[in-house]
């Protein structure tokens, strides 16, 4: 059954968002701090807890698996229901904000080569 | 014509899922004929969808893009937080503790200056073009990480419609960035191996970006690369909104 996957990884979203919450609350800011990322965490613990028993089934893979490659489309919808009519106005800051950190980030590849040949 | 209006807005959620079909396969076709798959079809549908959301904001003159027409309602709940963030988790799925040691502390290290060197560059120019608000600089910061922490974080702290659309702008300028850039300076920066493309994976984040520029590489760099990148979504949606975004609010 398909749903079992679905379930668990509802149970980890659900999971994720409350441990946010929790955080938020704690640190005084009204947000959701790294719910998702936790939930994230929180699916991959389970799945290599559910792996080491032998409980992890196909259909359970399966489960997630579809809303996996759901991602996408949904990141099509989220683009279609944005501000873009007003967000056009700064299209620079976009454009900007979108390569030079990319350039930066590409300066530091050479140094970290380095540390991972050291290291081994 | 009543009628028919009826049954789409009846429908919306079901609506949406075709129409976005639609979308993607249009795009996966551009991609493929006009482009030659330079630009993979995910980052036409995304472009797509923003052009659509500016379309439904002129047509509308209102907030939520496409989701304004009251036929394309459905988009609303498709294009929701609720289904993002549930989609986003599903995609940690088969990313293993286990192989993340092996890339030992290198990966680590990439994934943290990815993170944190994107945040900061994308915040600097957030800046100086003239935004002083704790929430859009965390946003725009985290919209240079990917186009999925962008929206993520920008909910998270109460950024307006715009900035996070701003942000899911740049992460897109990012993806098609590397998609493309990828290939060209392989040869440069020594892109030729499982670990070193597990680093790039790390630095560059965009899952999309990432998998479709190895694969004009080298495609058995794929997996190695997109493991990491897997992370660094998770990690940018853990750090952008908590750690960084009060690093942003000590200062403004």
């Amino acid at each position: 059954m398909l749903i079992k996957g679905v379930a668990l990884l509802a149970a980890c979203y659900i999971g994720g968002q409350l441990t946010g919450e929790t955080l938020g609350r704690l640190l005084h800011i009204d947000a959701n701090v790294g719910g998702v990322g936790f939930a994230m965490l929180l699916l991959i613990l389970s799945q290599n807890w559910l792996e080491k028993r032998g409980w992890f089934q196909q259909d359970i893979e399966d489960g997630v698996q579809f809303w996996s490659k759901m991602y996408i489309p949904i990141i099509v919808a989220m683009s279609a229901v944005q501000n873009v009519r007003v967000a056009l106005s700064s299209g620079l800051l976009a454009l900007l904000a979108g390569i030079i950190p990319v350039l930066v980030c590409l300066a530091t590849m050479p140094l970290i080569s380095k540390l991972n040949k050291k290291a081994e | 014509m009543d009628y028919l209006t009826t049954v789409l807005v009846k429908n919306g959620l079901i609506v949406a899922f075709l129409v976005t079909g639609i979308i993607v396969y249009f795009s996966e076709w551009l991609s493929k004929t006009l482009t030659n798959k330079k630009i993979p079809g995910s980052a036409l549908a995304i472009v797509t969808g923003l052009v659509l959301a500016y379309i439904g904001g002129m047509v509308t003159g209102g907030k939520k893009g496409i989701a304004d027409i009251p036929q394309l309602s459905g988009f609303e709940l498709m294009g929701g937080n609720m289904f993002r963030d549930f989609a986003i988790v599903s995609t940690a799925m088969g990313a293993s503790f286990g192989i993340i040691k092996k890339t030992g502390l290198a990966g680590i290290v990439s994934l943290f200056v990815g993170v944190v060197f994107s945040f900061v560059a994308g915040a600097v120019i957030a800046l100086a073009m003239g935004h002083h608000d704790a929430a859009s600089i965390t946003t725009i910061g985290a919209g240079a990480c990917t186009f999925v922490v962008g929206p993520v974080t920008g909910t998270a702290v109460g950024a307006s419609s715009e900035i996070i659309a701003i942000s899911i702008a740049a992460g897109v300028v990012k993806s098609i960035l590397v998609t493309i850039g990828t290939p060209l300076i392989a040869p440069y920066i020594g892109l030729n191996t499982p670990q070193a493309a597990m680093i790039y994976g790390g630095l560059m984040g965009t899952t999309s970006g990432t998998a479709a520029g190895l694969a004009a590489t080298d495609p058995k760099l794929v997996p190695y690369g997109a493991m990491t990148a897997t992370f660094y979504t998770g990690l940018g949606c853990l750090m952008c909104p908590s750690v960084l975004y009060l690093l942003v609010k000590a200062f403004y």
